[in-house]
């Protein structure tokens, strides 16, 4: 199987690298839009922030090029919210895979801490991603953007209120949190995305 | 529901584990890497590297250390030890550590806070405080407690706060190592103070050091060393105590 992992001007993309190795899956790392576009699964990662990285992407064509791919894309954290319309993080207009905006978290008490940082529990989870899934489950997060719940929600988590952990459409599916640093249940989800 | 974050610490010197007491006597406790996976099996939700190694040469080990973690453990981790500049966090990053913790570098040059958060983001930067009590309140410490400055804890605190830190990480000097229980009153001070989370550090002998640390300290994670290394408190155990103690784990 040829798993591609898209390469942009992000952080941390290494770890999902890590994680797949780990799963026995040995990835490429690219930005060329035949390798992208002949790959089984493409995975788009993220760490950083909005605006900037939809300026590369359309920049590089990139946008366009992950628009169009066909297989199975994940993609994570920043990259989940790049797939949806609008971000409010740096006003900027995303992919439009899903139509549903990103918004800026606000605490409403002491408590509520923004970055939403570590583990939290994944409820109404539907979907391949989630497959084998008969509990709440604990994953890994770290963002201070949300995708509100929507008719593409494939798991929902509550932080301040309920939000988007999962969503897909089609072929697109996309996790907030960072199942390469989920433990055995991200592996899980990553195995399940691969045997799509 | 944000579950509270248990953290084993793993002091790193040569490409070893060690452990000290009150900051000195080194104790052996096992290989770095190997350590840290059995922590992530038996349910650690995150682990901390601090490489206590001063050389350049020991640096570079470091940081091949720092890549065969980020290859082989699934759960977030943290680094500290020897960042003074950009470079070193962008070095420690590319290697794969998902955050990194900076105590004497930012007491010394704190503009290096903003600079972390904005050029890796806010979520990336762990400010490390090592305090102790005095009559006129916590006075914060350099280079491992050996250095005492002019700076007060929940002062420091607040400025990092606001210069963009993503977390506080606060080890009482009179706590560590003792196993009385975390400074609790301290703790619960600066979450009350602060808008990110505290990491309860210094001071875990039993079981209820840690319900206590979320408790009265109102702390988001409690990290500690030596309980975890010698097999005193097993992490399962830990987790399952809590949670019966009505804490939210992740179990």
């Amino acid at each position: 199987m040829k798993v591609a992992i898209i390469k942009y001007n992000a952080g941390n993309i290494f770890s999902v690298d890590y994680a797949l190795r780990r799963l026995g899956v040995e990835p490429v790392i690219t930005a060329d839009a035949e390798e992208l576009t002949g790959a089984d699964k493409v995975i788009f990662p993220g760490v950083g922030e909005a605006a900037t990285t939809m300026d590369y992407l359309r920049r590089t064509g990139l946008d366009q090029l992950i628009k169009d791919l066909k297989q199975p894309v994940l993609g994570i954290c920043l990259g989940m919210q790049l797939m949806c319309g609008h971000s409010e993080e740096g006003d900027v207009d995303c992919l439009g895979i899903f139509q549903t905006d990103v918004k800026r978290f606000h605490p409403q008490q002491h408590e509520d801490k923004v970055p939403h940082m570590g583990w939290n529990t994944l409820t109404e989870t539907r979907g391949d991603l989630f497959k084998g899934f008969d509990k709440e489950e604990f994953v890994y997060f770290v963002h201070s953007f949300y995708v509100p719940v929507n008719e593409c929600t494939a798991a929902q988590t509550q932080y301040i209120h309920p939000f988007s952990a999962a969503i897909q459409k089609d072929n697109f599916y996309a996790t907030q949190f960072h199942p390469e640093k989920s433990g055995k249940t991200g592996e899980r989800i990553l195995t399940n995305f691969l045997n799509l | 529901m944000l579950a509270k974050r248990i953290i084993p610490c793993l002091d790193i010197k040569d490409g070893q584990t060690v452990k000290g007491t009150n900051f000195v006597n080194l104790r052996q406790a096992g290989d770095p890497v190997e350590l840290g996976k059995a922590y992530s099996e038996q349910g650690a939700d995150e682990l901390v590297y601090l490489d206590i190694t001063a050389s350049h040469e020991g640096r570079k080990t470091f940081t091949e250390l720092v890549k065969r973690i980020a290859a082989e453990i699934s759960i977030p981790f943290t680094v500290g030890g020897g960042i003074y500049e950009l470079q070193d966090v962008d070095r420690l990053l590319n290697a794969g550590a998902d955050k990194v913790s900076i105590n004497s570098a930012a007491i010394r040059n704190p503009q290096l806070v903003d600079d972390i958060a904005r050029h890796f983001g806010s979520q990336v930067c762990v400010v490390a405080i090592d305090a102790r009590q005095t009559e006129k309140g916590w006075k914060c410490y350099l280079n491992g407690g050996r250095v005492e400055t002019d700076r007060y804890l929940m002062e420091w605190a607040r400025e990092v706060n606001d210069r963009g830190a993503g977390e506080i990480l606060f080890t009482s000097m009179d706590h560590d190592g003792v196993k009385t229980g975390y400074a609790n009153q301290a703790l619960a001070e600066l979450s009350d103070l602060l808008s990110i989370p505290v990491i309860a550090s210094g001071g875990a002998g039993k079981k209820e050091h840690f319900r206590d640390a979320f408790l009265e300290g109102k702390a988001d994670a409690a990290l500690a060393a030596s309980v975890f290394h010698f097999g005193e408190i097993p992490i399962p155990e830990l987790k399952h105590y809590l949670c019966n103690e009505g804490i939210n784990v992740r179990l």
